[in-house]
């Protein structure tokens, strides 16, 4: 077991280190999608290095590959020069690599002591598990790191976030690990126990770990990191040293490309008010929401992942009670209390877990498209199959379905045709608000516009649209308006004209002075 | 366009499993008539015979016919084989060998089985106790309750109503008609009603169905009650055939384990959502035939539950295959 108590002397110069952990080439692709594109990266001891990128730009790719849960279709990894392997994540583990990850992927029903020392157990002579050194060693590595208040008894489910990621820290110091990811560990934090964290991070360079940061924030990057390196598309745009590198210029390499050459241009002729939503709050999630949306206008909701935009929507579509505020619909006020009730007053939501939560698998395509508009197509409850086929069949056609029959299971399809038979299905209903939260997540290129095209052609039918997403370009490309959230609440409402894609991200990501 | 071949090769629910329940009726035939020809007893093969195999089909078909929906819903019921003791039960003692309480003793069982069903489903969807357990809990309940009483209980069916179970309109054994006909209509309700086609999605995902402004709850509490109605004319049925209930001819019976047994063999997958009566229908007939095997043959019991208990593995072993792990 390691001493953690004793901290080695700091790396001389940054620059004059040899890289713990190299990559190099890395490609990994999934049916339609090239997730990782030649990534090459190096991780340093005693340095953090930041991860910066939007979503979708391949980095929870990358670190399932350096935590042995994917394996790239090339490339080679090397750890202290050495080529190596992970082919699981047990294999990553004993290699030295440990993750924290933004949900701690800890066990919630045994004790911290169990946590730290689970796969690592110490045993006694006779082969048995050794509770008594599991539960001091537990107590010298918490000691160690200043967090002598976790008793190491406790069942795990009984912390906070913050002191969970604190007995994922000691677990990865007590496996000896080299190099800790961190994946967004500050995203369910307070302001001063993200201190602690950084603290402890801090220990840990010193400890000549290598780090590996990922993070959305970027006062946080610039707090704690030595380099950077940004991802986009699954190829890394730039890498360097942080302090030496304006955020401004880290900004314009996640944003990239000039945005309104890939999006279909709609014309937006915003009609009367649909849908006004005044003070909607949560006790928990979000607070103070106000926004009105009009006929024939797309309103994207941008903001980082948890900034409590599709809690609202959640809300809307009464998945979620809201405890005060006000939904006005057409001009009669709604209070969902079920899905059924938000789809029966005219509001549908095309969720974020498609396979999961907006297509019921095993179930041909036709059946998922009727599923909510069989009080239609039926007779005295009776079902009447031309009706449904012809249903179907109209709305697929509309949005150039990819399919050898509507009998196929819904299943086989790509993630793209599969979101495409969601939005059918509740096109189908003729809904008053569509609200589509992440519509083009995980979906290829080809599918994405599709889509796209697609909301013009709906807004020009004179329907609303709330679009939930996390990508710049297509909420830049697609909107008419832009609400931006942060931390639940509300920063700003843009029109989206002359937006500057930096003055978006600043907003969101909480930067100072860039606000518009 | 992309979606034109959309009128031909229709798959359809309560069709999608059409092959299962065939293949299952084959091996059904398969052994039935093998074992009657092995053993020098082609007679079997006579409609008396085959009207006597398909009477030992009633008591556990009309179990299975419910317990597929439960399952089919992503639900279970364990508390059928206590509920079909505690109707039989019940029917002997309001009836009391008097014709004139048929009609109240049938009613007041169809209510008991529709307060259970709808206890059961409560718990389920309403609760989210899981299944087994909230069933199993019932089931235990029921059984004590009529431990308990059945001292006070006595008595049996009317002589009117038992000749129900022994009438044979056209050779056909009145029991095997009502079957017949309650699975008709089991079919048709799942295959070609709105309240099916809600049912598979509700099963097959329900937070998709959810998200689709599907009242879950609602489908699980019907599916529950369905269950506990099937239990309910198996226990009559049951009542009828043996002249009078007993507390413990549910638990011989081993209906609630057996109903399942036929659900999974005839094709619906345990995390429901796929599957239909049909199979259910197969399932049972294997079962029978298997029984009917072994009389011939004259093999003691014991081998028998074995053979079962092989059959019900390698079915699950044969769709977990077709499905890539994802039955039960």
């Amino acid at each position: 077991m390691t001493d953690v108590a004793t901290s080695h002397d700091a790396p001389a110069s940054p620059t004059a280190v040899a890289p713990l952990l190299t990559l190099r080439g890395i490609s990994k692709s999934f049916p339609g999608v090239r997730a990782l594109d030649d990534v090459s990266l190096e991780i340093y001891p005693g340095q953090v290095t930041a991860l910066i990128g939007e979503n979708g730009a391949g980095k929870s790719t990358l670190v399932k590959i350096l935590t042995g849960i994917y394996q790239p279709d090339a490339g080679e990894i090397a750890i202290d020069g050495r080529p190596v392997e992970f082919g699981s994540p047990h294999r990553a583990a004993q290699q030295g690599i440990t993750a924290i990850h933004q949900e701690t992927v800890l066990f919630d029903e045994i004790s911290v002591a169990e946590n730290i020392h689970l796969g690592h157990a110490p045993r006694t002579r006779l082969g048995l598990i050794d509770w008594g050194a599991i539960r001091g060693g537990a107590r010298k590595v918490l000691a160690s790191m200043g967090a002598g208040h976790i008793a190491p008894e406790t069942r795990l489910k009984e912390l906070s976030i913050a002191n969970k990621h604190l007995v994922g820290v000691a677990r990865a110091l007590s496996i000896d690990a080299r190099i800790v990811i961190m994946d967004e560990p500050t995203a369910a934090l307070s302001y001063k126990e993200i201190g602690e964290l950084f603290t402890l991070i801090e220990m840990l360079k010193a400890d000549g770990k290598g780090i590996l940061f990922i993070s959305h924030k970027f006062d946080e990057i610039y707090r704690i990191s030595d380099r950077y390196a940004v991802f986009r598309d699954g190829q890394k745009v730039g890498a360097g040293m942080l302090p030496e590198t304006p955020q401004a210029e880290i900004v314009k390499m996640m944003v990239g490309r000039s945005v309104d050459q890939i999006f279909p241009k709609h014309v937006a002729a915003p009609g009367e008010t649909v849908l006004k939503v005044e003070d909607l709050s949560h006790p928990t999630e979000f607070d103070g929401i106000d926004f009105e949306l009009r006929r024939g206008e797309i309103l994207g909701f941008y903001g980082l992942v948890g900034a409590g935009r599709s809690e609202v929507m959640q809300a809307l579509f009464g998945l979620t009670r809201p405890s005060r505020g006000s939904i006005v619909l057409d001009g009669q006020a709604i209070t969902p209390q079920s899905p059924a009730d938000a789809v029966n007053a005219g509001i549908v939501y095309v969720p974020e877990e498609r396979g999961k939560q907006g297509v019921v698998i095993g179930l041909p395509i036709f059946e998922n498209v009727s599923l909510p508009s069989l009080k239609r197509t039926s007779l005295h409850g009776v079902l009447r199959l031309k009706e449904e086929f012809d249903l179907a069949r109209a709305y697929t056609e509309r949005l150039d379905l990819r399919a050898s029959s509507l009998s196929q299971d819904v299943g086989t399809l790509s993630g793209g045709n599969q979101q495409k038979v969601v939005i059918a299905k509740w096109l189908a209903t003729g809904p008053k608000v569509i609200i589509l939260d992440e519509p083009t997540k995980g979906i290829d290129i080809g599918s994405k516009a599709a889509v796209h095209q697609f909301m013009g052609e709906l807004v020009a039918q004179g329907l609303a649209v709330i679009m939930v997403s996390s990508e710049l370009p297509e909420v830049m490309g697609m909107s008419d308006r832009i609400v931006v959230m942060r931390e639940g609440r509300m920063v700003t409402t843009l029109e989206n004209k002359d937006l500057s894609a930096e003055a978006l991200v600043s907003a969101a990501a909480g930067i100072r002075g860039e606000d518009a | 366009m992309s979606v034109d071949t959309l009128s031909s090769g229709r798959t359809r629910r309560g069709f999608r499993d059409l092959p299962v329940p065939l293949v299952v009726i084959a091996l059904a035939a398969f052994i039935y008539v093998t074992a009657a020809l092995a053993t020098g007893q082609a007679n079997q093969i006579s409609l008396t015979g085959l009207s006597g195999l398909l009477q030992r089909t009633v008591a556990l078909g009309l179990v299975g016919l419910g317990q597929t929906f439960a399952i089919l819903v992503g639900s279970i019921d364990l508390s059928v084989a206590a509920l079909i003791s505690t109707v039989a039960v019940l029917a002997s003692y309001l009836m009391q060998g008097d014709a004139g309480m048929i009609v109240p003793a049938i009613l007041a069982c169809l209510v008991l089985a529709l307060v259970v069903g709808v206890i059961n489903g409560g718990l389920v969807a309403c609760w989210g106790i899981n299944p087994l357990i909230a069933t199993l809990s019932t089931g235990l309940i029921l059984q004590g309750a009529l431990a308990a009483g059945f001292t006070y209980l006595g008595g049996r069916v009317a002589p009117e109503f038992q000749a129900l179970a022994y009438q044979a309109p056209f050779g056909v054994p009145l029991p095997v008609l009502l079957l017949a006909v309650l699975a008709i209509v089991a079919w048709f309700v799942l295959a070609k009603t709105r309240f099916g086609a809600h049912l598979y999605a509700v099963g097959g995902n329900p937070d998709g169905a959810k998200l689709a402004g599907l009242r879950v709850e609602r489908f699980v509490l019907a599916a529950h009650v369905i269950a506990s109605l099937g239990a309910c004319v198996a226990g009559l049925y049951l009542a009828a055939r043996l002249q009078s209930g007993t507390p413990w001819i549910g638990r011989d019976g081993v209906y609630d384990l057996e109903s399942i047994a036929i659900v999974v063999i005839g094709g619906t997958a345990l995390s429901g959502g796929k599957g239909g009566v049909l199979g259910t229908l197969a399932g049972v007939l294997l079962f029978a035939s298997l029984d009917a095997s072994f009389n011939m043959f004259g093999v003691d019991a014991f081998l028998k539950q074995v053979l079962r208990g092989a059959i019900v593995i390698a079915a699950v072993a044969v769709y977990a295959v077709r499905n890539k792990g994802h039955v039960a």
